[in-house]
């Protein structure tokens, strides 16, 4: 049976990227399920493909990580340099499979 | 890149040699390499690399040089980079399924998970990307928007290239629709349906400006 955890906002804003990179992969490693309400920005993610390559062996086969298409920023957005990030789903490749995607539903089964 | 490959940047810059570098991006399997053979063919002769329809063929950055890509009076000069795969996961039982032993699979699996490192890291070194996604293919994954997403980050200018459209079940109009504020060109990088329309973008986006 495979645990859903829900991650609040408040508790990866207390950590800095590479805290919560590395805290997100150890919780997958151990077979968890996350569902972060703050998503990762891109650059983020990309670190996180990268650590997770690092980590892949005969016993782990990777992440399957879901999260919307980033919207163009605001005007806004661009001068104070925040970015949108939405609610992303990161999970072991075997646990967790994404069996539908669009701009706005992501549907996934857990094994 | 070492302190090396960094000086010799240096000395192309300042003597204007440094050539427009061209990524291809893109999940296993969408085509890059089958894409930067047909374009070094139609532009500088030779190939790039192999072609396979086992996923990670590419595990290491491959180059080539001296292309020019024209178009009446326009000409674009570049180097293509074409880079491995990039995934989320990599599982040697896959390799297995297309007959490779065990041995082999879990060393390919390992070289792909290395590939996937040096492609993400090669796009601090390049100056424009062509985004290559299978059409017959759901646009809206993680890798897709994880690239795109850089791309945005760093303020590469992009191409997506919805490939494959020879094939039944081919739908670049969900690419389209996918990513509506950029520019998606539908290719068979196969059959080289449509490339010339890859080639008039490439000269209009990656113009050094
Ligand atoms: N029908 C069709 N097949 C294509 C097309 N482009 C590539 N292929 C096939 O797709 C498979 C993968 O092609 P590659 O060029 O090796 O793909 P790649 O993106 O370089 O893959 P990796 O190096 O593994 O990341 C091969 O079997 C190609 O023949 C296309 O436009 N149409
Ligand atoms: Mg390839």
């Amino acid at each position: 049976m495979a645990s859903v955890n829900f991650i609040s906002r408040a508790k990866l804003e207390g950590l800095d990227s590479e805290e919560k990179l590395d805290f997100i992969l150890n919780e997958v490693k151990k077979g968890q399920i996350l569902v972060l309400e703050k998503g990762l920005t891109a650059e983020e993610q990309a670190k996180l493909i990268e650590m997770t390559m690092k980590k892949i062996n005969e016993k782990f086969a990777g992440i399957e990580m879901e999260s919307y298409v980033n919207e163009k920023p605001t005007f806004l957005e661009r001068i104070f340099g925040r970015k949108k990030v939405r609610l992303t789903i990161i999970g072991p490749a075997d646990k967790i499979k994404t069996i539908y995607k669009d701009k706005d539903i992501i549907k996934a089964v857990i094994k | 890149m070492g302190i090396f490959g960094r000086l010799s940047d240096w000395l192309k810059n300042i003597f204007g040699k440094r050539h427009v570098r061209i990524g291809i991006y893109g999940p296993p399997n969408a085509g890059k390499t089958t894409l930067a053979n047909r374009i070094a063919q139609d532009w500088a002769g030779g190939l790039v690399g192999e072609v396979s329809e086992i996923p990670h063929e590419t595990r290491k950055v491959q180059k080539k040089g001296g292309i020019v890509i024209k178009d009446g009076k326009s000409s674009l000069r570049i180097d293509i980079v074409d880079t491995p795969g990039i995934a989320t996961k990599v599982d040697f039982h896959e390799f297995m399924e297309y007959g490779l032993d065990e041995e082999e699979a879990k060393r390919r699996a390992k070289e792909a998970t290395e590939g996937v490192i040096e492609a993400i890291k090669w796009l601090d070194n390049i100056d424009g990307v062509i985004l290559l996604m299978d059409s017959t293919k759901n646009p809206f994954t993680q890798v897709n928007i994880t690239i795109l997403g850089n791309l945005e980050a760093r303020e590469l200018p992009v191409i997506i290239a919805a490939n494959k459209i020879d094939l039944d079940g081919s739908t670049p109009a969900t690419l389209k629709s996918a990513f509506p504020q950029h520019e998606v060109i539908p290719i068979s990088a196969l059959t080289g349906a449509n490339i010339d329309l890859l080639y008039k973008a490439m000269l209009r986006k990656f113009k050094r400006r």
